[in-house]
């Protein structure tokens, strides 16, 4: 199974099992990383689950689509490294994946 | 204070759940007026999935959050209810047996014999923008909304935000400013094209200034902006000199007055009877995602279920002196004549 690692604004640090096929979101919730607010639930229409791709992982993850580029319209303290967790799937190629999480997802 | 509307029910919150409540209080003949704090009706489905499937619709296998707003404003026709969008409730007051008033932040006031709270996840407010210190300027020069241009006449106008509220914004309010300066992280809208050209149109002709970037910080004193600095993607920060600012950042749910109400929330959430779906005040009921009880779930079909069983109980408040009797759409006449099908 593909680790992911959610490291938060105050440094706490989450390693966890990803399931293949599931979101980066989706993870953050079943393992209780409450940074990830996701308020519409995966629908890639709230931009409350931002997160930044650590710099050496960026690459692989890649850009985000023209919708979740629109999105991060909607988020705060945008990097040229940021995402929306709920549109990141999970894949053998993500296993160790860190990613960073916001102090504040706009509520 | 205004005139008093009357109503049988208000209830609060235009979502599926609160229109899905016009249909089984209207079969009882029971008035109902909603309040919306959104410009729109359908709630989570118009402003979140209007165009994001849902595939847990009883008998639909597939339905957009728009098409079934669209659906269940269809449904609800024959009963006529009255919307008060872009309104907040604010304050619900017991004041008979039971008669409540209700006021929202537009200065409305209802009487209203039940209260139908189906609220969803509260409120939808601006998102506010992580600048330190921006507490102190808010709702004093820095807006999230606008009631009237006249108040940014002759200012030094900075708007932040690239979708069509900043852009829409800009466009109004660029003659009445004395300057413009629009703010976007990026050099590109996702606003309406023809929006887009106009605003490029201005700042080609020096009418106003365009900066890509982030604001991050202010300056000003007594809640009066002076100055906002700007961080372009470079890294390098500019300084506009600012009266005012709106920040355009889309809408977040927040519980908003319902923490008011003297409800002893559980999670944010209003426990009910799961007979009635009254709370613990009688005369106050709450459907959908805004309650909870054992074994709660957060669907729309549970928050349909809930308003049905809700409308038989508030008939005891609202024609006390009738009896219900249950009937089924499809073979009483009487049902059906409300419906405008006999």
């Amino acid at each position: 199974m593909p680790k992911v690692t959610f490291i938060e604004h105050d440094g706490t640090v989450h390693t966890v099992d990803a399931e293949l096929g599931a979101t980066v979101m989706e993870t953050a919730q079943r393992n209780d990383v409450t940074s990830i607010v996701a308020e519409c639930g995966g629908a890639c229409t709230c931009a409350t689950c931002l997160v930044h791709v650590d710099d050496k992982w960026s690459p692989v993850v890649g850009p985000p689509s023209a919708e979740e580029e629109d999105m991060l319209d909607f988020a705060f303290e945008v990097k040229p490294t940021s995402r929306l967790a709920c549109q990141i799937k999970v894949s053998e190629a993500l296993d160790g994946l860190v990613v960073y999480t916001p102090a504040y997802q706009g509520r | 204070m205004s005139k008093a509307i009357k109503t049988d029910v208000l209830i609060i919150g235009a979502g599926p759940v609160g229109l899905f409540a016009v249909f089984e209080l209207g079969l009882l003949d029971i008035k109902t007026h909603l309040v919306d704090i959104l410009d729109k009706v359908g709630g989570q489905c118009a402003e979140l999935y209007p165009e994001k499937p849902i595939y847990d619709i009883p008998a639909i296998p597939f339905i957009t959050g728009q098409g079934l707003s669209e659906a269940l404003m269809e449904q609800i026709k024959p009963f006529h209810p009255t919307f008060h969008l872009g309104e907040m409730v604010t304050t619900i007051e017991n004041i008979g047996d039971p008669i409540f008033r209700v006021t929202t932040d537009g200065g409305k006031v209802f009487e209203t014999k039940a209260v139908v709270i189906a609220a969803g996840g509260g409120s939808f407010q601006p998102k506010r923008p992580p600048i330190a210190g921006i507490e102190p300027y808010e709702n004093k020069s820095v807006h999230y909304a606008v009631r009237k241009m006249d108040a940014f006449r002759d200012k030094n106008l900075l708007i932040v935000g690239g979708g069509d509220s900043a852009l829409d914004w800009t466009l109004n309010l660029q003659p009445v400013a004395k300057r413009l300066t629009l703010v976007h992280r990026r050099d590109d809208f996702r606003g309406a094209p023809a929006s887009v050209s106009k605003m490029r149109a201005l700042v080609a002709a020096g009418a106003m200034d365009l900066k890509i970037g982030q604001v991050s910080g202010l300056e000003g004193a007594d809640g009066q902006l002076a100055a906002a600095s700007i961080k372009g993607a470079d890294g390098a920060i500019s300084r506009v000199e600012v009266d005012a600012m709106l920040p355009f950042f889309g809408l977040t749910m927040k519980l908003g007055p319902v923490a008011n109400w003297g409800f002893d929330l559980e999670d944010e959430l209003i426990p009910v009877d799961t007979s009635t779906f009254e709370t613990s005040k009688p005369g106050l009921f709450a459907i959908g995602d805004i309650n909870t009880y054992p074994g709660k779930l957060k669907l729309i079909l549970s928050g349909f279920h809930e308003a049905a069983l809700m409308a038989q109980r508030v008939h005891h408040y609202v024609h006390p002196e009738k009896r219900l009797v249950f009937q089924y759409t499809t073979s009483s006449t009487s049902l059906q004549k409300k419906l405008g099908v006999a």
